[in-house]
């Protein structure tokens, strides 16, 4: 285990540090990554969790779409097909990407303002500690009695009150992920305002560490939010309330709206960190500055403040007035505006740069590509006509794979690579990254290109069988799915390759690269910036 | 409208031909009609003016967003071609331009409140519900849809709608029909050209009633009234199903309207009276227990089975057995107040609200004396139902709840 994390050896960072006897390396073993309070061993554990929740998460996908492959019920039966779409959601948004963006945060934003920790050392290790039994309790509800929760995802009242005890313990987990993202983001708030280095001031420092700062706020406000509809759903199943309860004078449709009032802003909150990685990308291979870095802030904090207005646009078939229905779509549209800034401003750091095309920069680019398409079905759906013709069917599962997986992923993807060679101090084998850059852009399309045009015939999302005449694209997008899922091995071979091994990085291995952390060795020492750097 | 009508039609067709085209032959079914075609790439073809407005909105939202996105992606590639180190492109130094980035904010603001306001007529029109010639109440159960026709021609009648295609196709045991899914026993019926109130509401969970090709979906919630309202400019039938997560069948609760000329639908009021009137049975019948039983079973494939299992065996833990259970085999009285109540916080739902005395008496009898059950009293009366729904609330509490 310890020997495919790419954190520093005991000995690889002695003699990159040896003459610095005042620092007690880490203990060895299994008790280094226990006790650890180092941000970039955190980082580490982060990552390598969402990158096993990720293959968890992406299994169940792989049995929802074998049983789609064709018509008829084959492999699983619908209640268990209803907690695999269930768990699906609730694995891949809450324990692969929220906690790998996280991952990155505790590895770089040290590393980019030129602090030597994270703010809070010990609470960063109980917020990473405090998601292995909150996903352990996940797992562990399929075995339970009644199976694992199949109420969605989005646990809709009163559908999540008929749900066994595999309810509760998501209840329970999503509580404890939210704790975690709670004092992660505390820490990363108070890290940033308070720990950077002398000279960088705000609007000096790299756009990861805006869009993360943003990001933190946006959970501080979030999460909670989400802890209480949760906690109105235990206390309706156990102890007799009807928050949501029509029969007892609750309201189910209020179960919704605080549900999203939480759930759009946790959206953005899964694709502003996105958006940051993209962002230093882009210059280092375009090798010319970040086109706009003002407007991107501001974008970015409209893109913020305005997640929380629009939060009803996943409700306007719940029969909602008039007035609200356009209040709802004119709030919506309005946000596509500094998303697009965005995309022009990356283009234009593209533009009369001197580009190279390293797997970063190709999956930086296919993002830019894919998840803008993803945006534009996301306007489509922000209309409301449209939305409720469209609202619950394969075009919505379309749309919001399109910014989920080619957005957030592939960002992902682009900053493991950008930063491997630090992380590892090894390069990571080019041939395997565009290998898996090609086959997961190809088969990415292939799996839900498709499912916009089911959706727009009609097909109903979380129905385990279908007419006939969905058979075809949804066959195309089954083959898709397990294609993509296949080249994530590529992935997980390519990372584990340059972590064993490779040609040595040098510590700004890419020519266009700027900021702090190309100026610290590769592999990055286990202590870095004691001393402050000065920022000009 | 002329204009529009023609694009959309050739729109819908170049979906088609394209569909057809890029994967030939299908190998499964042929197109539904008044459902999804096989390889369609577009909504289905809209029979209301809402409808045509949504095809409208959504072929013109389509096209702005793909000029839009041809654009930008052109720049973008022109750069990647253009601008790259191996062809010796030396950066640029330059990093912001405040008149681009204020124009590339204003543009898009404009584009996108300009788009939001095209909808904005469709959105109050899909709202009006006002003056309509028929109100219909959809009502979502676990798993069908009940139908009750509330004013208008056809008042009074009222019936349930469950899926139709048979296990055996589901199972892959039986060639697969073409309305596969999509096809029920009872249609709602209604008539052509006339402003249909669709009032929606549930008896459990959420549920959506959605017909595509009238552009509409209108979630059902349990306690709430909710309306929507179409007019079919065609006859024919169209079909669709429910759209929100409401448990394990969700998937199999299709609806199916068929709209008929006015004569049609004034022939199918009567007939449907008619019928029901027929089907009103004597209360105080007094049968036998092999006919009542025989019936019983019927009920229970269509009412219990989906929980219960057709051999009673139920899956434990969220759906107990009934061979074998307790209050099937114990005092007569608790079963019936069971299944005419249901038992409150479970699944088991009051089942008195949708089915008749003789159909409570026959599902019991059956229940009582099938698969390795021998109640030692197996036969209860439709008049012993009829009585017992007057028990007070404190007694069906008691005889309610579930035995040790
Ligand atoms: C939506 C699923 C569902 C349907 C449909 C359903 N039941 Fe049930 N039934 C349940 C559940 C769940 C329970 C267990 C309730 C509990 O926890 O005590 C139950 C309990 C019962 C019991 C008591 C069993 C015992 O051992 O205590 C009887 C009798 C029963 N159902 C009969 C019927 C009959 C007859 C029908 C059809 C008319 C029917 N049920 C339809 C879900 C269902
Ligand atoms: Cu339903």
């Amino acid at each position: 285990m310890s020997a495919v994390l790419p954190g520093h050896a005991h000995d690889d960072h002695a003699d990159a540090h040896g003459h610095d006897d005042h620092h007690h390396g880490p203990p060895a073993g299994f008790m280094r990554w226990v006790t650890t309070t180092n941000h970039k061993d955190i980082g580490t554990l982060y990552l390598w969790f969402s990158f096993a929740m990720f293959l968890t998460g992406g299994m169940l996908a792989l049995t929802i779409r074998a049983e789609l492959f064709k018509p008829g019920l084959q492999i699983v039966n619908p209640e268990f097909f209803n907690q695999l779409t269930t768990m699906h959601g609730i694995i891949m948004v809450f324990g692969a990407i929220m906690p790998a963006f996280v991952g990155f945060a505790n590895w770089q934003i040290p590393l980019m303002i030129g602090a030597p920790d994270m703010a809070f050392a010990r609470m960063n290790n109980w917020s990473f500690w405090l998601l292995v039994p909150a996903a352990s309790l996940l797992i562990i509800s399929f075995f339970v009695p009644g199976g694992a929760t199949a109420a969605g995802w989005t646990m809709y009242a009163p559908l999540s009150s008929q749900m066994g005890i595999g309810q509760d313990l998501a209840i329970f987990a999503l509580h404890i992920m939210g704790a975690s993202s709670i004092m992660g983001s505390i820490n990363i708030i108070t890290t940033i305002l308070n720990m950077r280095a002398p000279g960088m001031t705000l609007m000096k420092m790299p756009m990861f560490c805006w869009t993360w700062l943003i990001t933190s706020y946006m959970l501080i406000a979030v999460m909670p939010v989400l802890a209480g509809a949760i906690t109105m759903t235990l206390t309706d199943r156990h102890f007799g309330t009807s928050f949501f309860n029509a029969a007892g004078g609750g309201d189910p449709v209020m179960y919704q709206h605080i549900f999203w009032f939480f759930g759009h802003p946790e959206v953005y909150i899964m694709i502003l960190p996105a958006f940051g990685i993209v962002s230093q990308i882009i210059p280092a291979f375009a090798r010319k500055p970040l086109f706009g870095y003002a407007s991107m802030v501001y974008a970015t904090s409209s893109i913020a403040i305005l997640s929380f207005i629009v939060w009803a646009h996943h409700m306007f078939t719940t029969g909602m007035p008039a007035a609200g229905q356009l209040f709802f779509m004119y709030a919506t549209m309005l946000i596509a505006v500094p998303t697009g800034v965005k995309v022009f401003n990356w283009i234009a750091t593209m533009w009369k740069g001197s580009m190279t095309f390293e797997t970063p920069m190709l999956f930086a680019i296919g993002f830019i590509f894919v998840f803008t398409m993803g945006g534009f079905t996301g306007l489509i759906l922000a209309v409301t006509p449209i939305d409720i013709q469209l609202q619950d069917t394969y075009y919505v599962v379309a749309h919001f794979h399109y910014v989920l997986v080619a957005g957030s992923l592939f960002a992902m993807f682009a900053g493991v690579y950008y930063w491997l060679p630090k992380w590892t101090g090894h390069m990571y084998d080019e041939f395997l990254g565009k290998l898996h850059f090609w086959c997961s852009v190809v088969f990415f399309n292939l799996t839900f290109f498709p499912m916009h045009f089911l959706g727009l015939a009609g097909m109903p999302r979380r129905i385990p069988d279908y007419a006939a005449q969905f058979a075809d694209f949804n066959a195309v997008a089954s083959i898709g799915a397990f294609c993509f899922g296949l080249s994530q091995l590529i992935f997980l071979a390519a990372v584990i390759k340059c972590v064993k091994g490779g040609p040595k990085a040098a510590d700004k291995p890419w020519e266009g690269a700027e900021g702090l952390e190309w100026t610290v060795p590769s592999p990055a020492p286990y202590h870095t910036f004691e001393t402050p750097p000065q920022v000009k | 409208m002329a204009v529009s009508t023609h694009l959309r039609k050739l729109a819908a067709q170049l979906g088609m031909a394209a569909g057809a085209a890029a994967c030939g032959a299908s190998a499964y079914a042929a197109d539904m009609v008044g459902g999804p075609a096989e390889l369609q790439l577009n909504l289905q073809r809209p029979v209301t003016d809402i409808a045509d407005q949504i095809f409208d909105l959504h072929t013109g939202m389509l096209i702005v967003c793909l000029l839009i996105f041809i654009a930008v992606f052109a720049a973008m590639f022109y750069s990647i071609f253009a601008h790259r180190k191996d062809k010796g492109h030396k950066a640029a130094t330059f990093h912001e331009s405040t008149t681009v980035e204020i124009a590339w904010t204003l543009i898009p603001m404009i584009i996108v409140i300009g788009m939001a306001g095209f909808a904005t007529r469709t959105v109050i029109a899909m709202k009006d519900t006002s003056n309509a010639d028929l109100t219909i109440k959809a009502t979502g159960y676990q798993w069908k849809w009940g139908y009750d026709y509330i004013k208008g021609e056809g008042e009074g009648i009222s019936f349930y709608s469950n899926l139709s295609t048979p296990r055996a196709q589901i199972e892959g045991k039986a060639e697969r029909g073409v309305n596969y899914m999509l096809e029920v026993d009872n249609e709602v019926v209604v008539p052509v050209n006339k402003k249909i109130r669709i009032l929606t509401t549930a008896d459990d969970v959420i549920h959506a009633w959605m017909i595509p090709a009238f552009g509409v979906k209108q979630d059902a919630i349990p306690g709430f009234v909710r309306d929507t309202w179409f007019k079919s400019k065609e006859t024919g039938i169209f079909r669709g199903q429910c759209a929100e997560l409401c448990g394990k069948e969700h998937g199999f609760m299709p609806i199916v309207v068929h709209v008929m000329s006015d004569a049609d639908y004034t022939k199918w009021v009567a007939d449907k009276k008619k019928e029901i009137a027929s089907k009103q049975e004597d209360p105080n019948k007094v049968w036998t227990q092999p006919d009542l039983a025989a019936r019983g079973k019927t009920v229970y494939e269509n009412n219990c089975a989906a929980c219960h299992k057709s051999d009673g065996k139920g899956t434990p833990p969220a759906f107990p057995p009934l061979d074998g259970s307790k209050t099937v085999l114990g005092p007569m009285d608790n079963q019936v107040a069971v299944e005419l109540n249901g038992r409150p916080g479970t699944a088991m739902a009051a089942m008195g609200k949708t089915l008749s005395d003789t159909d409570i008496a026959a599902v019991v009898t059956y229940t009582r004396g099938a698969w390795s059950n021998k109640a030692a009293v197996a036969l209860v009366q439709p008049s012993d139902i009829k009585a017992a729904r007057a028990w007070d609330a404190a007694k069906v509490t008691a005889l309610v709840a579930k035995p040790q």
